[in-house]
């Protein structure tokens, strides 16, 4: 029988489709996986933003990749029971975004100011001589920064809180 | 716990919502700068998604239409959206200032919603904050801005804020059963939510050199929590529903 492992670890070739190096696990969206008696397993997982457009294709996603490793019945949950943050992301997700090339988001302490917003390290140069553009960008998940260091506009992958 | 009064107030903050959400979506390829564009349509993406799983809970756990039809498919009079969103966009003061109201309402009433003994509406209020956070951010600025900016942009300001003030206080209009719901510790009565609203905007809008209304003689305009609404609610339900009523059980 496959082991609540075996899915953790097969989850994490599961990206979302909007920064493709990005595994469901590492940006935490998955909450929970259980396998019963029966060898039923159910994922709980959490949608990054309430009006999240990709979450149908993720949830498919998830049910694709756990039914290929032979489990028969696969239960995948979306909901809000645990409110997805973006401290839940990982380290090594953090890393997978600058190598994406968005500056991934600090860790807040609960709470988000424009100062949060301003002066964040550019992921091509590091250097901290930035502005916040718009708190808005093309995804609901990223802002938009310029660099006055190397002259480049860039991403962020926004900091969110929750609770 | 008085469940009928409970999902009434679910279904007025997902219609409030929803309505808003689409008027801020009419701004897409619209805006008067692109970042701006992008921003509302953002702001827009987040509401109705709110609204989605709004609509979702009381689907699932009141046993109301799939969110999709409750959206979209009941007649004018059973939304219970404040008469605020439903109003045209007008200009983009227009906008900007009833996003600013809106938003910070929004904002108080999803901070009272956390500590609901109803867990999935608990739940739900405490992911939307965060996402809440950078709409009142983004309000904020403007009303700074604008408010602080030229002769022509800050009375500008000031007339959308006199017109849409009574507008405003139509948000804190009680649902029956309210205060039931107030005593049981289920939410926050109306009234204390429009104190704290006050006192979160009226620095702000002082700071922006902008002359806070008299709130306490402003006659608020209501009805939309009872499905009474403006001349603007039916066409814009008109549109939203547009194609699904074309084909019911289209597929997406």
């Amino acid at each position: 029988m496959v082991t609540e492992q075996e899915i953790w670890t097969a989850l994490d070739s599961v990206m979302d489709p909007e920064i493709p190096k990005l595994s469901v696990v590492d940006l935490g969206m998955v909450s929970s996986i259980s396998i019963d008696e029966s060898g039923a397993a159910e994922v709980e997982v959490t949608p990054t933003f309430a009006g999240c457009p990709a979450i149908d294709f993720i949830k498919r996603s998830i049910r694709d990749a756990v039914v290929e490793l032979g489990v028969e019945s696969v239960t995948v949950n979306v909901n809000f029971d645990r409110q997805w943050n973006s401290n839940m992301i990982s380290e090594k997700g953090r890393a997978l975004i600058k190598d994406w090339g968005l500056a991934p988001p600090p860790v807040h302490d609960g709470y988000i100011s424009l100062d949060v917003l301003q002066n964040v390290a550019c992921p091509h140069c590091d250097s901290r001589n930035t502005t916040m553009q718009t708190p808005f960008g093309p995804t609901l998940c990223r802002s938009i920064h310029y660099c006055n260091n190397c002259s480049q506009a860039f991403e962020q992958f926004k900091p969110v809180t929750s609770g | 716990m008085n469940t009928s009064a409970l999902e009434n107030y679910i279904l007025k903050t997902a219609d409030d919502l929803l309505v808003l959400g689409h008027r801020h979506s009419e701004w897409t390829a619209f805006g008067p700068v692109i970042e701006e564009d992008i921003a509302f349509c953002s702001m827009a993406q987040d509401k109705v998604g709110q609204a989605q799983a709004l609509y979702n809970v009381l689907h699932t756990t009141f046993g109301y239409d799939h969110p999709d039809t409750l959206a979209f498919l009941r007649e004018e009079g059973k939304y219970t959206c404040a008469q605020l969103v439903e109003l045209p966009n007008g200009g983009y003061d227009t906008s900007l200032m009833r996003h600013f109201l809106f938003d910070h309402a929004e904002r108080v009433r999803l901070a009272s919603l956390v500590s609901c003994p109803f867990e999935p509406l608990a739940n739900l209020a405490k992911k939307f904050k965060g996402e809440v956070e950078y709409h009142v951010l983004h309000a904020n600025t403007w009303i700074d801005q604008l408010g602080n900016g030229t002769e022509v942009s800050k009375a500008r300001m000031q007339t959308a804020l006199d017109e849409l003030a009574p507008y405003a206080l139509g948000l804190f209009e009680a649902i029956e059963g309210e205060q039931e719901l107030v005593e049981q510790g289920v939410v926050v009565s109306e009234q204390d939510l429009q104190a704290q609203w006050q006192a979160a905007i009226d620095p702000i809008l002082e700071k922006a050199g902008l002359a806070a209304p008299d709130w306490s003689s402003i006659t608020p305009v209501v009805g939309g929590r009872k499905g009474y609404h403006s001349e603007y609610l039916a066409p814009l339900v008109k549109e939203m529903s547009e194609v699904l009523v074309i084909d019911t059980e289209v597929e997406w």
